[in-house]
């Protein structure tokens, strides 16, 4: 079994209103020193496979499909073994 | 005419368009459902609001899926009309019938309210029969309505007259006080650049009946029927 750990968070040309929002909260609880927060989605799927190049393979197809909207969003993911 | 109102898992404004066309401008209307595999024989497609399969992942993106989209793709390419009001508007751009996307509201907040909105185009399918650039009221009710699209595609846009509708106030100022979510330019609805698919958040279908309090809506539906009467 194998575990994808996938990062789906908004490109750095798109605003991010949920991360502006937690910026001043950190701020208005004392965290001075915060420049600025990303928000993202964080998915974790579970391949039965083993073979780490085909899974690999497999993650970056369903990102493109379904997980990540490539207007807005960017990706990135890790594989392990579980 | 017949038009067709697709039904997903979590729609929930798909009675009042079939109402409307049914009661209000008297046409023929039929449901859709989401995993009908057929080719579609319809004068016009509409993707009603809601909050389909949940809204999870991101608005629209798990409808986009339903077996009936790439029939309404195939509909779409052949030239048939296509509107999405608010997730249905969500649901076109998922499916990359529309450009650009919709993000959360630049204030976080569920917004349910009337608003003013400019038609910028009258040489549509979709707003034929309004004046160009006149101020109507609208209600909008969404979390997700904020619309982003990169700057080379939105002068594309701007270019091939797709701005169809934008946030304004009742003297049709469009600036950033009078919008209500942080779209880009104010932008409350667009079509394609064939012009056959509209996607607006602001509802027409819940402001066509005087009983409601505005009337301003029916006209969206008037004017498909003119084009399509017309074409």
């Amino acid at each position: 079994m194998l575990k994808a750990e996938i990062f789906v968070y908004l490109k750095k040309s798109i605003s991010d209103p949920p991360g502006i929002a937690v910026l001043n909260s950190l701020k208005s609880l004392g965290f001075e020193n915060v420049e600025k927060v990303r928000m993202g989605k964080y998915i974790v799927v579970y391949l039965n496979e083993n073979n780490i190049e085909k899974a690999k393979e497999e993650v970056k197809l369903m990102c493109e499909k379904l997980l990540c909207n490539p207007v807005m969003e960017e990706y990135k993911f890790n594989i392990s073994e579980e | 005419m017949k038009f067709g109102v697709v039904v997903f898992p979590g729609s929930n404004c798909d009675s009042d368009c079939y109402h409307v066309i049914k009661d209000v401008i008297n046409e023929h209307v039929e449901y859709i459902w989401h995993d009908y595999d057929e080719k579609l024989d319809f004068d016009c497609i509409i993707l009603p609001g809601g909050f389909s399969y949940g809204d999870y992942l991101r608005a629209g993106a798990i409808a986009r899926f339903s077996k009936v989209m790439p029939r309404i793709e195939e509909f779409a390419k052949n030239g048939g009309l296509v509107v999405g009001i608010c997730n249905g508007f969500q649901i076109l751009t998922e499916s990359h019938l529309l450009p650009g996307a919709l993000i959360r509201n630049k204030n976080l907040k569920f917004i349910c309210s009337d608003q003013y909105v400019k038609v910028v185009t009258n040489k549509t399918p979709f707003t034929n029969l309004y004046k160009e650039n006149e101020v109507i009221n609208l209600p909008i009710a969404h979390g997700e309505g904020n619309y982003v699209v990169d700057e080379a595609t939105l002068q594309e846009m701007i270019k091939n007259e797709q701005i169809i509708l934008q946030y304004c106030d009742k003297e049709g100022n469009i600036n950033e006080n009078t919008n209500p979510n942080g779209s880009i330019l104010n932008i409350a609805g667009i079509c394609n650049k064939e012009k056959n698919v509209f996607g607006l958040m602001p509802h027409p279908e819940r402001s066509s009946e005087k009983l409601l309090g505005c009337e301003d809506g029916k006209r969206v539906f008037l004017s498909i029927i003119n084009y399509l009467r017309s074409r």
